[in-house]
């Protein structure tokens, strides 16, 4: 069996790291190539760079900052946040990112993620999504930070995207993103169950436990945490060990 | 000196870096002549086979890499990279490859692990292995692919990985030409540790 990927975010709003719950209320948690480098040296499986105010160009941007990371971190670096064309992917990718996620101009205009896994292969388009719980098995997808509504339903929605030539999902549930109380396992489990692509769940890890639930419960193959590693609450590598000891497979 | 053909296919900045890290020198062949004059090539790619052939071929580097192989030029592959060195690709129709390694590049097997393989996998060396320094079966490396190329002979198999309950060559060889499905320039210090032997190797 593979191992599970752990892997760390990182939001981003000019030089700094910070952090929000519900998407909200940020405050600055570090220095972005500082604590990613950490990270790397953790043994964290991938890092994910989400510019929280959309802005890819520029002084301090999130372009900046991958760059400089991508000089002494050897593993997959995806970016989010202010993809508007096929340009801004090449930029980001020119800039040593790996992945892009999208999550805003894919639901304006659900073809580009076709034209951009043709361009760029799927394996480099991960779809983002913001799911905001509205009723039993029923989620809508969000966008900008969990501020604006789509009226789209989440599993309607990560189907097409699907076909649409998505690589990968990274799913962040709103309702318990920055709340360190436990993932929405429904909704991991709903996804996975609509798509046969990666899941890489996000949005809730308040301790090891709520991420070994979450695995025993959906068998995704991804966890993205971002609190439990900023606040030290636990290390990369503490969190793989207990991982391992629960039986799930990890890379030590 | 590295040589890294670019060919406009492939995430050539993280290479170079990974490349720079481990002490190596690198220049980035855009023309053929770059690559008529390169005594170490790293063959890069990612997306689809027939695209990424066709761009190659397109771009006047087929000649060059043919000459390289024969004279013996320390050859690697990656990802697409490699699988452009089989006799045939099968990804959207099937399209002619650079016939170095006699083999077909065909979907991974399907079952209850996701396809594309995204993930990190411990590799399970192959008669071929020491080519490559594939020698720790402990060691992980980073994957992201939905296709594999299948030599015709298992003498070229450097590494497999398990999927799906299959044996899945990751890794081939063949005298001065070497090929890998997983991406070292992403797979931590393991990665590192192949390149810095692919670029000092004697």
């Amino acid at each position: 069996m593979m191992p599970v990927r752990v892997i760390s975010r990182l939001d981003i709003k000019g030089p700094n790291v910070i952090k929000g719950i519900h998407l909200e209320g940020l405050r600055v948690v570090g220095n972005p190539g500082q604590m990613a480098h950490e990270y790397y040296k953790g043994t964290a499986d991938e890092i994910v760079y989400m510019d929280v105010v959309a802005s890819l160009y520029g002084r301090n941007s999130i372009l900046n900052v991958v760059e400089e990371a991508a000089q002494e971190i050897f593993v997959p670096l995806s970016v989010g946040g202010g993809i508007r064309t096929e340009a801004d992917i090449v930029t980001a990718l020119r800039s040593g990112a790996d992945k892009v996620a999208i999550n805003t101009l894919a639901t304006e205009r659900p073809e580009f993620l076709r034209e951009a896994s043709r361009s760029f292969g799927s394996q480099c388009i991960v779809l983002s999504i913001e799911a905001k719980r509205r009723g039993p098995n029923q989620w809508e997808v969000l966008t900008n930070n969990g501020r604006e509504k789509t009226g789209r339903d989440v599993l309607d929605w990560v189907r097409e995207a699907e076909d649409l030539g998505a690589g990968e999902v990274l799913l962040t549930s709103v309702d318990c993103e920055g709340t360190k109380k436990g993932f929405d396992i429904e909704l991991v489990g709903a996804v996975r169950d609509a798509v046969s692509i990666p899941v890489i769940a996000s949005g809730g890890a308040g301790k090891p436990g709520d991420v070994i639930d979450l695995i025993t419960a959906t068998g995704c193959e991804a966890v993205c945490c971002a609190s439990i590693f900023h606040y030290g609450i636990c290390s990369v590598v503490e969190l793989k060990k207990m991982l391992s000891e629960a039986g799930i497979p990890v890379r030590q | 000196m590295i040589t890294i053909i670019d060919y406009g296919r492939g995430n050539l900045f993280s290479l170079r870096q990974a490349l720079l890290s481990v002490g190596a020198e690198v220049t980035m062949a855009t023309e053929p002549d770059d690559v008529t004059k390169a005594d170490r090539i790293l063959l890069p790619g990612v997306g689809a086979f027939g695209d990424a052939v066709r761009e190659f071929k397109e771009r006047g580097f087929e000649e060059p890499i043919l000459d390289a192989v024969k004279k013996g030029t320390p050859i690697l592959g990656i990802c697409v990279g490699m699988q452009m060195l089989a006799t045939w690709g099968e990804e959207f129709g099937r399209h002619k490859g650079l016939d170095v390694i006699p083999g077909t590049v065909r979907r991974i097997p399907e079952g209850v692990e996701r396809i594309p393989n995204v993930g990190w996998r411990t590799v399970t060396p192959g008669l071929a292995a020491d080519a490559i320094g594939l020698d720790d079966p402990d060691a992980y490396f980073y994957f992201v692919h939905s296709f594999a190329l299948v030599p015709e002979s298992k003498s070229n198999i450097a590494g497999t990985i398990s999927f799906n309950n299959t044996d899945v060559v990751v890794s081939v060889s063949k005298d001065n030409v070497a090929g890998v499905q997983f991406h070292p320039e992403k797979s931590g210090e393991t990665g590192l540790r192949l390149l810095r032997r692919f670029v000092t190797k004697t």
